[in-house]
């Protein structure tokens, strides 16, 4: 399995990707991965030179260890065949296909991403993919999505044209999102992938956007997509474990190694049962800790 | 010879201008030199008005001639209409060979470069200069040198009679008909006139020029009548709108908030933050967001300030009124928010004198704890350049900057580390305005540098979170994004000084060399 | 590559270079316009010279106006003028071997 399958995706940064004074350097704020778009925010009479900035982006930014996810066209269109090997020559790190409505599109951009893979020389399945959920159809099938390619590390919610296609709009309560939340987060969870949720536009009410995160933060999330700056500190500052926890997460895993060592199999710490499935749990949460540079233990 | 800061300065400019090249901050401590004193004419009658109709007349009265020297101050930024209204006159009069000694010029006074080409000005003494005027400094177009000064070397410079102003004049937003003048209670408010002091004090005629005239006596005079020897009613003196701006929205940027929270982590992690401290800031929006998320950890840990310098805006005025300052000490006013509260008791109007000149018995800049700062660039040796573009052309001014820097016990200066393609921290700046040894932090949105003679703060950062960084390593880090820039090509012409507030030559500017590029 | 008609790519927005070609009279002309001129003019140069070569292009007119741009947004905004004036929008700039 490619390794960054499972990386940390607090916060994921969309940037026009050919607006050269947003591409240069989003790393400074330190979002865990940064999205290229060459979709939405790249306008019909610019598509045709888009490419050119994304690629000579990915050839030679050091983007310093942020994740490079590539937007590519809608499989609608006539461009996306392009914007992968594009994407892919330039070495992105994965590929997030919009309006995903079902396995089969995923199994085509997987095609596409091996074809260009080979031709560029790139490691075979080094790029990854995620799929966008912007439908009601394609919130029915999460689970078939999630399951329909070694390289899918996660699905998320595009909630703008899902709420049009469910026929309201976003309230700022969440409430026309809940049903696409519940369905998509059990379905990530149930394939073992990650989840995303929507970006939150209202730049100035930043109170509402903390809510929001807090909100998906307990549904089980693993972050949230970001359109300015300025949101990524409050994402990470949720998706910080308390002290309590990185307290309780280090010494599961201390015990549960050395517990395994010796064939035991229940016991407990600080007077609760743990077993082996805590472990993972445990695990993510010294990683989260890490990641948020809270974390200065040996594990 | 080569000087304190490394720069080379041509012997024929140190015999020309009769001045010493910089030998580094303290060099001159203990100096002793007696102040120069103005003419004065005696106004002994009761009868006689100092009311003239308009400037002409009043330079005719002044007895205006080629070769004088003009002074003038900047409270009115870029809404100043009085030194452009004045040169009018004088180039009317068919004067020649005038030298300007403003506190400084801005692109407000873009239309002198005709008076520079065709001779009626020969010399420019200013903090700095920006737009056409640099332009045409930087070409070589100035008869004489033009000398860049910090506002305390400014007051120093006429204090010690190294500079005589013939004629002084003070745009006063009121006066009364006797000369008492004010910053504040006109149409055209600027708060404080800090920077004409001197000129009141030392300059031969003193000419008030106003917008309000108010009846007698316009007290508490800010200037008083008895250093003034005219007084012009003029329709406006300045346009309201650039004198004081409304007071600026707090910065949504967020790579100027990232390098305001730096600052303010740096700030309440060094040993000077405790009850009492004392504290300025420039007009950036990072600066501007440092002092609101400063005043924010002041609130919660119970920290006070003593005194707070400015160059005033709103937040800092917000920390008076919120009580979290006892005192404000004012030398000008960025905002209507700063321009209001100059009536406020604990509010105090200072000089550009008390507030800077490091030949008199001690200013206030000695008694700051923290300053920030800006710059154009920073070099490895953390010298400062804050005057001239990257491109070689004069495009700023010293203001406060070296003064402060030299005063302060922990000099903080932020800048983005690139601007447009332009490395702010870079190997050489392409001229040294603030020396080295005045800058102890750099505080950039890649990182943090403390200038390594300052030992005792890095030693007191070693627990904090922040991404420390040495001067060279943001210097790489720069220059692998945008490339190692090549050197601004320049003629052997120099065109102007930068002093140092001491006097001596801190560095020399010279003419601009139109870019060629390299055979391929 | 032909320059068969004028085209233009990118902006004027800061950290960008707005690039325009046109058919040339032989050679490569190229014009600058920059306020970092003094300090990459000639970097800018080599990055434009080594671009157009890579596309096979030497006759044409090109002149940039810079506001910042880095290397990588020089190049991609000469290949998009330079895709744009000679309708070749599906090359394979980066190499492959697709269609």
């Amino acid at each position: 399995m490619n390794p960054n399958k499972k990386r940390l995706r607090r916060t994921m940064m969309f940037l026009n990707a050919q607006k050269p004074g947003l591409v240069k350097d989003p790393y400074i704020y330190n979002p865990d991965s940064i999205m290229l778009d060459l979709e939405d925010a790249v306008a019909e009479n610019q598509k045709d030179v888009a490419r050119f900035s994304l690629f000579h982006a990915l050839k030679e930014i050091d983007y310093r260890g942020c994740e490079r996810v590539v937007r590519i066209n809608g499989l609608d269109t006539a461009y996306w065949k392009e914007d992968i090997r594009c994407a892919v020559a330039g070495g992105c790190d994965a590929i997030r296909i919009p309006k995903t409505e079902s396995p089969e599109e995923v199994r085509a951009v997987e095609a596409e991403i091996a074809i260009a893979e080979k031709d560029f020389n790139i490691p075979v399945g080094r790029t990854l993919i995620m799929a966008a959920i912007e439908s009601a159809r394609g919130v029915m099938k999460a689970l078939d999505v999630c399951e329909s390619s070694e390289r899918l590390f996660g699905i998320a919610l595009s909630g703008g044209d899902y709420t049009k296609d469910l026929q309201t709009r976003i309230t700022g309560t969440g409430v026309e999102l809940m049903g696409a939340r519940q369905n998509m987060i059990i379905a990530a969870r149930a394939a073992k992938v990650q989840c995303f949720d929507t970006v939150f536009t209202d730049l100035d009410n930043m109170e509402g956007f903390r809510k929001e995160v807090e909100t998906i933060h307990l549904m089980g999330f693993d972050g949230k997509s970001i359109v300015n700056p300025r949101q990524i500190p409050v994402v990470h500052d949720i998706f910080t474990p308390t002290q309590k926890d990185i307290i309780f997460a280090e010494k599961v895993v201390k015990e549960i190694e050395e517990k395994r060592e010796k064939g035991i199999g229940v016991f407990t710490v600080d007077g609760k049962m743990i077993d082996i499935a805590f472990y993972d749990g445990a695990k993510r949460t010294i990683e989260l800790a890490k990641a948020s540079g809270v974390y200065k233990g040996e594990l | 010879m080569i000087n304190a800061v490394g720069r080379d300065i041509p012997d024929e400019i140190l015999k020309q201008t009769g001045k010493q090249p910089f030998m580094g901050n303290h060099h001159f401590d203990g100096y002793e030199y007696k102040k120069d004193g103005p003419v004065t004419k005696c106004v002994i009658n009761n009868t006689d008005s100092k009311m003239v109709d308009n400037i002409r007349e009043v330079l005719v009265k002044c007895g205006i001639k080629d070769g004088m020297t003009l002074g003038f101050h900047h409270h009115f930024r870029e809404g100043d209409y009085i030194v452009n209204m004045v040169m009018e006159q004088v180039h009317n009069l068919g004067i020649k060979d005038i030298t300007i000694c403003a506190s400084s010029l801005g692109k407000a006074h873009d239309p002198l470069l005709e008076y520079i080409e065709d001779g009626t000005i020969v010399g420019i003494q200013s903090s700095g200069v920006r737009g056409k005027i640099g332009q045409a400094i930087s070409d070589g177009k100035l008869k004489g040198l033009a000398i860049m000064r910090s506002h305390g070397g400014r007051v120093r410079a006429i204090e010690s009679g190294e500079v005589r102003i013939d004629i002084a004049f003070i745009g006063a937003p009121t006066s009364d008909d006797y000369g008492n003048l004010r910053g504040i209670g006109g149409k055209s408010n600027c708060g404080v006139l800090s920077y004409s002091m001197v000129d009141a004090d030392y300059a031969d005629k003193v000419v008030a020029i106003t917008d309000c005239l108010v009846s007698f006596p316009n007290f508490p005079a800010h200037i008083s009548m008895t250093k003034v020897d005219y007084v012009v009613v003029v329709d406006e003196i300045g346009n309201p709108d650039k004198i004081a701006t409304g007071a600026a929205k707090p910065t949504s940027d967020m790579r100027k908030l990232m390098m305001a929270d730096y600052c303010t982590e740096f700030v309440v992690n060094a040993p000077y933050f405790k009850d009492g401290f004392s504290y300025q800031t420039g007009v950036g929006g990072a600066s501007i967001a440092s002092t609101v998320s400063l005043a924010k950890v002041m609130k919660e840990r119970n920290v006070r300030m003593r005194f707070g310098v400015g160059g005033l805006t709103k937040p800092m005025c917000d920390l008076l009124e919120n009580g979290q300052v006892d005192a404000l000490l004012d030398t000008q006013d960025f905002d209507l928010s700063a321009v209001e509260s100059v009536i406020k008791t604990k509010h105090f109007r200072i000089s550009a004198g008390e507030y800077a000149d490091p030949f008199n018995k001690g200013a206030v800049v000695n008694k700051l704890d923290y300053v920030i700062l800006a710059a154009l660039e920073v070099d490895v040796n953390f010298n400062c350049n804050v005057v001239v573009g990257s491109d070689g052309v004069v495009t700023g001014a010293q203001g406060g900057h070296p003064d402060t820097a030299a005063g302060a016990k922990c000099t903080i200066v932020i800048s983005p580390l690139i601007q447009g393609r332009i490395p702010a921290i870079c190997t050489n700046v392409t001229t040294v305005t603030t020396p080295g040894e005045s800058i102890d932090v750099v505080i950039t949105d890649y990182g943090i540098a403390i200038n390594p003679k300052r030992q005792d703060l890095i030693e007191c950062m070693k627990e904090v979170d922040l991404p420390f960084k040495t001067i060279e390593e943001l210097r790489d880090i720069a220059y692998s994004i945008v490339g190692e820039p090549e050197r601004v090509q320049f003629d052997d012409k120099v065109v102007g000084i930068i002093e140092g507030r001491d006097g001596t030559i801190m560095d020399v500017v010279r003419k601009i060399k139109k870019f060629e590029f390299s055979e391929a | 590559m032909e320059i068969t008609k004028p085209a233009l790519a990118g902006t004027l927005e800061s950290s960008d270079c707005q690039v325009t070609v046109e058919p040339g009279d032989g050679k490569i002309d190229f014009a600058l316009e920059s306020a970092v001129i003094n300090q990459y003019g000639n970097q800018i140069r080599k990055v434009v010279m080594e671009t157009l070569n890579n596309l096979g292009i030497n006759n044409v007119k090109i002149a940039i106006v810079d506001k910042g741009a880095l290397d990588c947004t020089i190049k991609a905004r000469v290949e998009g003028a330079v895709s744009r004036a000679t309708d070749h929008f599906e090359n394979n700039l980066w190499g492959g071997t697709g269609k």
